[in-house]
């Protein structure tokens, strides 16, 4: 019944929302009896936004498609989602999340259509988004490249070689956005590595910042609309996120990095996600 | 060979216009050829090898061919996670170029010396892996390679003189090119050090022994069969390496060997211990090493003598 449940979902829809983006999650993750529900359902809004809009991809096959980098590979099923909704994966594909013979596994793999970079070890995403901008720019192309962070995963030295080298060559064709969430693997940021004044911190490596509500597609949208993408200094959207955001059991819970729902949690996640505001 | 590389990269450039060139803060009175005539196609990165990794993968894969130069052991060792899960698994055309393979930074010490570069590549089957033997060699293999399709790495010396005697630029991807024909023994080198092999083929003739010397700028992909028959017409190989002697040209050798049931007997010289901080020039680290002329001479004409004895 999940099945059947989820590939019905709105295939080919022009514009996501987070609530359409959440329920494939929820689907999903109960299907394969995996994790990660957390860190998926914190970018739900930002993934809606970012591929309901914002990027500009004709088709994932556009040489002159805006990039995407998932840097925080592990949440990789609102990406599948949003694929999903666009009608980029074959009928069914979903279904196949973290089965047998997929491509979708819990990290993304760039052999799946919509995928530009694998990702799945902290650090590393910035730098190929960073250096498709330089390559946009070499090319003379307006190509524009993004990048999806968690806020743990700036504890990365990488990060922040990809932050000094960007902020220094003014790649303004370059959007961060990062995952504020406030959790990581076996914590909370504030005790396992305190990113107070993040923003401050991107703002001093030379970053144009922004602060906004990342379950706000309005006001993501507005922000991203906002950018010059063709001069000045890189942009990074600091989105203020909350882990699990809709499932109230989930939401601020370390152990939903991880955790697998059993069929209560799942009928209680689907009603309050079903229940929310769209 | 950094001053041929260079000049052999301007000319493959101004054929391929995806080529271009990344530093990490590396290659003063080097790369200046390359940045006259391109400098809409040069980046220092900065001190950041990982982030040079990084953004060559970007670079890649929107169409660019990007090369990323720095010293051996910072070019590999320090974004080898990068290399593997950028350019590797994407299969993109990154090239990862180091200089100074072996104990070229003598008395720079054990940071600088990159002996373990080609064995931690060579574990990862989809990344070509050259080391050229001298200058010549390496204008024509970057001619040969610079446009190929995927991955990369290219592991250079940092003698500009230095000369394979015999070699005379020849190169064949995936095949070793011998340079002098023996009987007794053949002396399978890895990169440069292959000039102290057809030195040590001179001391050992002087024995009467009759060594032949191959180079080998090719560690992947190789041809196993051609290098099979190779070794076959001997009765032992000697390898040699400024590397560990495990993962470069004596583990290929050997895998040759066991997996095609050659009738030869191997000697590997290599490191074999992680240098202990003593330096000093070339000659004397190769010595201490037991891979300069003199001790390669010794351990060919020592095996040769056990296999005769042997008999």
């Amino acid at each position: 019944m999940l099945m059947a449940l989820t590939s019905s979902i709105l295939p080919h829809s022009q514009t996501l929302c987070g609530r359409q983006l959440r329920r494939i999650i929820l689907d999903q993750s109960k299907r394969a009896y995996v994790g990660h529900i957390g860190s998926s359902l914190s970018i739900a809004d930002i993934i809606a936004v970012l591929y309901g809009g914002v990027m500009k991809i004709a088709a994932p096959e556009d040489p002159e498609r805006d990039r995407f980098v998932l840097s925080k590979g592990h949440a990789a099923l609102a990406l599948y989602a949003a694929f999903h909704l666009k009608g980029w994966l074959d009928e069914g594909q979903i279904d196949t999340y973290c089965g047998s013979e997929t491509m979708l596994g819990v990290h993304p793999e760039h052999c799946l259509r919509g995928v530009d970079f694998s990702t799945g070890s902290l650090g590393m995403g910035l730098g190929y988004a960073a250096g498709a901008a330089l390559a946009a720019r070499m090319q003379t192309s307006p190509r524009r490249a993004f990048a999806l962070l968690s806020d743990a995963e700036c504890n990365e030295g990488a990060v922040w070689e990809a932050a000094m080298f960007a902020a220094h060559h003014r790649l303004a064709n370059l959007t961060a956005v990062i995952d504020c969430n406030g959790q990581q693997a076996l914590g909370h940021t504030k005790d396992v590595m305190n990113l107070n004044h993040l923003a401050e911190r991107w703002e001093k490596f030379g970053w144009d910042v922004h602060l906004v509500d990342g379950h706000n597609e309005a006001a993501l949208q507005a922000t991203f609309d906002g950018l010059n993408y063709r001069t000045g200094r890189p942009h990074m959207i600091v989105a203020n996120t909350v882990c699990g955001k809709g499932v109230s059991f989930m939401e601020g819970q370390v152990k939903w990095h991880y955790w697998p729902m059993n069929d209560l949690e799942y009928a209680q996640a689907v009603g309050e996600v079903e229940g929310a505001d769209p | 060979m950094r001053k041929a590389f260079v000049q052999s990269l301007v000319e493959a450039a101004r054929k391929d216009s995806r080529i271009t060139l990344l530093t990490a803060d590396l290659g003063y009175a080097a790369l200046e050829p390359f940045i006259e005539e391109f400098p809409d196609r040069f980046v220092n990165v900065g001190v950041a090898e990982q982030n040079m990794v990084a953004l060559a993968t970007g670079m890649a894969e929107a169409g660019l061919v990007p090369f990323c130069y720095s010293i051996v052991n910072f070019s590999v060792l320090r974004p080898y996670e990068f290399i593997r899960n950028g350019p590797i698994v994407h299969q993109l055309p990154v090239r990862i170029v180091g200089m100074g393979g072996g104990l070229d930074y003598s008395t720079n010490g054990v940071s600088h010396y990159g002996i373990e570069d080609v064995g931690v590549l060579r574990v990862q089957p989809q990344i070509a892996i050259y080391t050229p033997g001298d200058a010549a060699q390496t204008r024509n293999l970057v001619a040969h390679t610079a446009s190929l399709p995927g991955p990369a790495y290219y592991r250079l010396g940092k003698d500009d003189l230095l000369e394979v005697p015999g070699l005379e630029g020849r190169f064949t991807v995936g095949r070793p090119e011998l340079v002098r024909e023996g009987q007794h023994v053949l002396i399978l080198a890895m990169g440069g050090i292959a000039a102290e092999a057809v030195y040590a083929a001179e001391l050992l003739a002087a024995k009467g022994i009759a060594a032949g010397v191959a180079v080998v700028s090719t560690l992947q992909p190789a041809d196993h069969t051609f290098l099979a028959n190779l070794m076959r017409a001997y009765p032992l190989v000697v390898s040699v390496e400024a590397h560990y002697r495990v993962g470069g040209i004596g583990s290929l050798a050997a895998e040759v060997i066991a997996e095609r049931g050659l009738p030869v007997r191997l000697v590997r010289c290599g490191l074999s211990e992680i240098p202990d901080g003593v330096t000093g020039t070339l000659p004397f680290m190769y010595a201490r090493h037991g891979i300069g002329r003199n001790q390669l001479a010794a351990t060919a004409e020592r095996a040769v003598r056990a296999l005769e004895s042997a008999k």
